[in-house]
């Protein structure tokens, strides 16, 4: 089946069973390979990327249901790390052998979106990636610095 | 990630036949957004091909470990391999310190395996294990910055035509004293890399560091945080085909036959390719895979592909009869004595009170969280390997086994690792890898484990069973300590020779070296080996020991009626070292505070690949019985440290990696098989989950130092064990916690 998927605001046509996750289009279909397989079960939060800014477990989401839908990878946020988000994990030093990284801050992005000024228990209910290198403590002051970034800019704005 | 010189590199271009099955259309080419990079992206200190060059052209080697460049910048090379620890930033820091160059310029890339094999062994040790990277490397390596720096000064001495003991190096900055002229490395590099000098320089001692010991950002972030670093899953090559395989679940089993026609017409087949193994117990066991030009289409044709097995004689095999046996073993048998000291059997009866238990751990898988896997390209005499290992070395030796080419000719391409742990060095992966490319005709696979196959087919943590009996005496101190512990070898697995005389010394870590001061020991060991391969995990034989030793010597202390910390404190009298780690674990967690009901604070100590740690757990258990693991303090002492930041993610790695274990970690073992899948029914810790951690240093100096990338796991699930004794007054004494009823 042949179709078309924008993914960082670029359209590509695809030709696939339809069926086929979403993971695997991004990363052997598209070369995309930031967003990684872990445990294609929706268990680890490997796989997280945003379809229409929500995050989403790509591992069983079949590709053909995000047809016309805006699709963002780890490769959508800045390359050059000057996201607050990436800004603040480099700040806190949190990745270790970074595997998990890229669909923790996709989840962080999520999460700050929702909740520009999360509490602990919002990381704790909507933070639910694993790591298995244990970045969990460096990861929640990450998302509580990038959180106070995004406050001192809209304060700015205002 | 040079961004700027990714797109000519052949590795990385994807070109219309890597789309060879008609997939891709507008295909997408990675690093075609480059030009619009700002140029600060170009500062980054490590390819995100970390086997290449960050800076390709015009540097000198000055010695094998590192290269200059005319602008200053100075490439380290890293013989160990970055799964996390932080090699990439703790080694070049070791160089760097000798060597006196500027930070801000230092780069750092992987050493070829390849290369040190060809040149008798130039990069020395480059397995990653043992927590060894800094605590045997570091010696040569401050050797090769040192020697560095001398050919430097006298590279400019020379030009200068003046004695270079009149000359000063800093921040990659030659000076004469006498003159105040100045050379910069990257001016000099080129000759300082012909000099040889009359006499090795002398290596600095830890009181003349201005690097080592200060926290220093790790170079590797920034690749982490955009998706660029490469793992071993993320080769894209050229004609590239995607393979992944069914291992036989059992070892022992054989493919006794498949039918590729049943698949044969899905899209994108290519092949089936059959492992005949003739069994060893490490190198390729039985098994099939599937090619095919997605790993998608490979998988699901794999999963519909019909199988019979040959199950062998191991198929009876289960968890629960080994446990029986293991039972009947430490209860019935006399094991091998590994440690006997005065007399403990007879003067027990000497005892006011025999106190005795029974623990037990069971096997553990790795886990990473990439699962296993390996790029594989096999040409008439070359073969070309991409995957992150713990072993370059082993991989390029397996690979010239698998193929039959001269190990010279085979070159690994270490990555990213996604987790190590222990788990990236058995080397299933590369023999698979290409027993599958060698059918390909010169084109490169790339083999991906499922998460069911990397569980199911690991090399597991040993599994341990531990009898204790101990005689207080009528002060409540230990009289005899007795230790009678079964379960599989590792080095059975490994080295057989080594364990010919029934001890396995790596099991025995922690039992038969215990530091405690008790005038009668002695500690037994009953080799048991199963089916189930096992291997080096994190903390390899400590991580199931002192979980058992720490618990039972807190049961000791509340049997005798004494505080846990006290008790250590006066077996531990004589070592200084210990009681001061010991001391400042128990006072950061502000010990023997008043808590609030069903709230405790548990300690444990151990000394692990020569770092002595200390941990308190404080813990709180709801009347449901729901465990919450509050903090955890750890005190450590490693004598000496490079990068204390370094220090401080490890002991939060090896907390969570220890308390994953101990509450929910478990392989078992039904009909020859085992048992678990995934993340699902192999459960780890989560955000919610992770207790604050506190890092405090107990530094005693000294001439040895010890490694962190694994020693503060093993006291973690006793600490935690002790914390719940603390607050329920029930004693946990199998690991995983989570089939202990807690509540009220």
């Amino acid at each position: 089946m042949s179709f078309t998927l924008k993914v960082n605001g670029q359209s590509h046509t695809i030709n696939v069973e339809p069926e086929t996750p979403l993971l695997w289009v991004i990363r052997d279909s598209l070369g995309l390979t930031g967003t990684k397989y872990s445990c294609g079960i929706a268990e680890c939060g490997a796989c997280t990327l945003h379809v229409n800014g929500r995050p989403v477990r790509s591992c069983v989401t079949p590709a053909s249901t995000v047809i016309g839908k805006e699709i963002t990878t780890i490769e959508g946020l800045p390359p050059d790390t000057t996201h607050p988000v990436q800004q603040a994990w480099i700040a806190e030093d949190a990745p270790q052998c970074g595997y998990c990284q890229s669909g923790q801050i996709m989840a962080a992005v999520a999460l700050l979106a929702k909740h520009p000024n999360p509490s602990d228990a919002d990381i704790d209910r909507e933070m639910t990636n694993i790591c298995r290198c244990g970045t969990y403590t460096r990861m929640r002051r990450a998302i509580h610095r990038a959180a106070q970034t995004f406050t001192r800019r809209s304060a700015a704005q205002k | 990630m040079s961004i700027k010189s990714k797109i000519t590199r052949r590795h990385f271009i994807v070109t219309s036949t890597a789309a060879s099955g008609g997939l891709v259309i507008g295909f997408y080419l990675p690093g075609a957004e480059a030009s619009t990079l700002p140029s600060d992206q170009e500062d980054l200190k490590i390819n995100n091909q970390p086997w290449m060059s960050p800076t390709e052209t015009g540097g000198a080697e000055v010695n094998a470990w590192l290269v200059i460049f005319p602008d200053d910048t100075v490439t380290i090379r890293v013989a160990q391999s970055e799964m996390g620890e932080g090699v990439f930033t703790a080694m070049p820091m070791i160089v760097a310190e000798e060597l006196h160059c500027d930070w801000n310029k230092v780069q750092a890339e992987y050493a070829s395996a390849n290369r040190s094999i060809r040149e008798g062994g130039v990069y020395k040790r480059m397995a990653t294990n043992g927590s060894g990277a800094v605590r045997r490397s570091r010696r040569y390596l401050q050797q090769a910055g040192a020697s560095a720096r001398e050919r430097l000064i006298q590279a400019a001495a020379d030009r200068w035509q003046v004695p270079a003991t009149t000359c000063t190096a800093k921040d990659s900055i030659v000076t004469h004293t006498a003159t105040g002229k100045t050379l910069r490395y990257g001016e000099i590099a080129h000759e300082a890399s012909t000099i040889q000098l009359p006499e090795e320089p002398t290596i600095k001692t830890p009181e003349q560091f201005t690097l080592l010991g200060t926290s220093m950002a790790r170079l590797d972030t920034p690749l982490k945080v955009n998706g660029s670093a490469t793992f071993g899953i993320d080769i894209r090559l050229p004609d590239m085909l995607y393979a992944t395989s069914k291992t036989s679940p059992i070892v022992g089993a054989k493919v006794k036959s498949y039918n590729f026609n049943a698949i044969k017409n899905r899209p994108g087949i290519h092949s089936v390719v059959e492992f005949k193994s003739e069994n060893k117990t490490m190198g390729l066991r039985s098994g099939v895979a599937v090619v095919a030009d997605t790993f998608w289409r490979a998988k699901t044709a794999l999963e519909l592909l019909p199988i019979e097995w040959d199950y062998g004689a191991n198929s009876n095999a289960n968890s629960k009869e080994i446990a029986a046996q293991d039972l009947e073993a430490i209860n019935n048998k006399t094991g091998t004595v590994a440690l006997n000291e005065g007399n403990a059997l007879e003067n027990v009866n000497k005892a006011t009170k025999v106190v005795e238990a029974i623990y037990s751990a069971p096997h553990q898988a790795h886990a990473t969280m990439e699962p296993l896997g390996c790029t594989a390209q096999v040409t008439q005499n070359r073969v070309d390997l991409w995957l992150g290992t713990q072993d370059p070395e082993g991989a390029i030796h397996s690979g010239a086994e698998q193929s039959g080419v001269a190990p010279e000719n085979v070159h690994v391409n270490n990555c990213f690792l996604g987790g190590g742990f222990g788990g990236r060095g058995s080397r299933s992966e590369v023999n698979q890898a290409v027993a599958i490319a060698k059918t390909l005709g010169g084109r490169p696979v790339n083999l991906v484990w499922t998460r069911e196959e990397d569980i199911k087919n690991d090399y597991y943590n040993p599994s341990l069973v531990t009898r204790f009996q101990a005689g207080l005496g009528s002060d409540g101190m230990p009289l005899t300590w007795f230790s009678r512990s079964t379960g599989d070898s590792i080095l059975f697995w490994h080295r057989p020779k080594a364990v010919a005389n029934g001890i396995d010394p790596i099991i025995l870590r922690g039992l038969s070296d215990m530091p405690y001061q008790i005038s009668n020991k002695r500690v037994e060991y009953i080799m048991r080996n199963q089916h189930i391969p096992v291997s080096f995990w994190r903390a390899p034989g400590v991580c199931n020991s002192i979980f058992m030793i720490e618990s039972f010597i807190d049961e000791l202390a509340h049997t005798g009626n004494k505080d846990p910390v006290e008790f250590r404190g006066v077996l531990l009298e004589n070592n200084p070292n210990w009681l001061n780690v010991l001391n400042t674990a128990a006072d950061k967690a502000n010990w023997g505070q008043s808590l609030p009901p069903r709230t405790g604070q548990g300690i444990a100590i151990c000394v692990a690949f020569g770092t002595i740690v200390a941990q308190v757990a404080q813990v709180s258990v709801s009347r449901r019985g729901e465990l919450t693991v509050e903090k955890v303090v750890c005190a450590l002492d490693c004598g000496h440290v490079i990068n204390p930041l370094t220090v401080e993610m490890q002991v939060e790695s090896c907390v969570v990696y220890g308390l994953s274990a101990a509450l929910y970690g478990e392989i078992t073992v039904e009909n020859g098989a085992v048992v678990q899948k995934n993340f699902d029914d192999y459960p780890m810790l989560k955000m919610k989950n992770m207790p604050e951690v506190e890092t405090h240093l107990a530094l005693s100096g000294g001439t040895e130092w010890g490694g962190i990338g694994e020693a503060s796991l093993p006291s973690c699930a006793p600490a935690v064990a002790n914390a719940v004794f603390a607050a329920t007054g029930k004693r946990m004494r199998s690991m995983p916690f989570k089939h202990y009823d807690l509540s009220v």
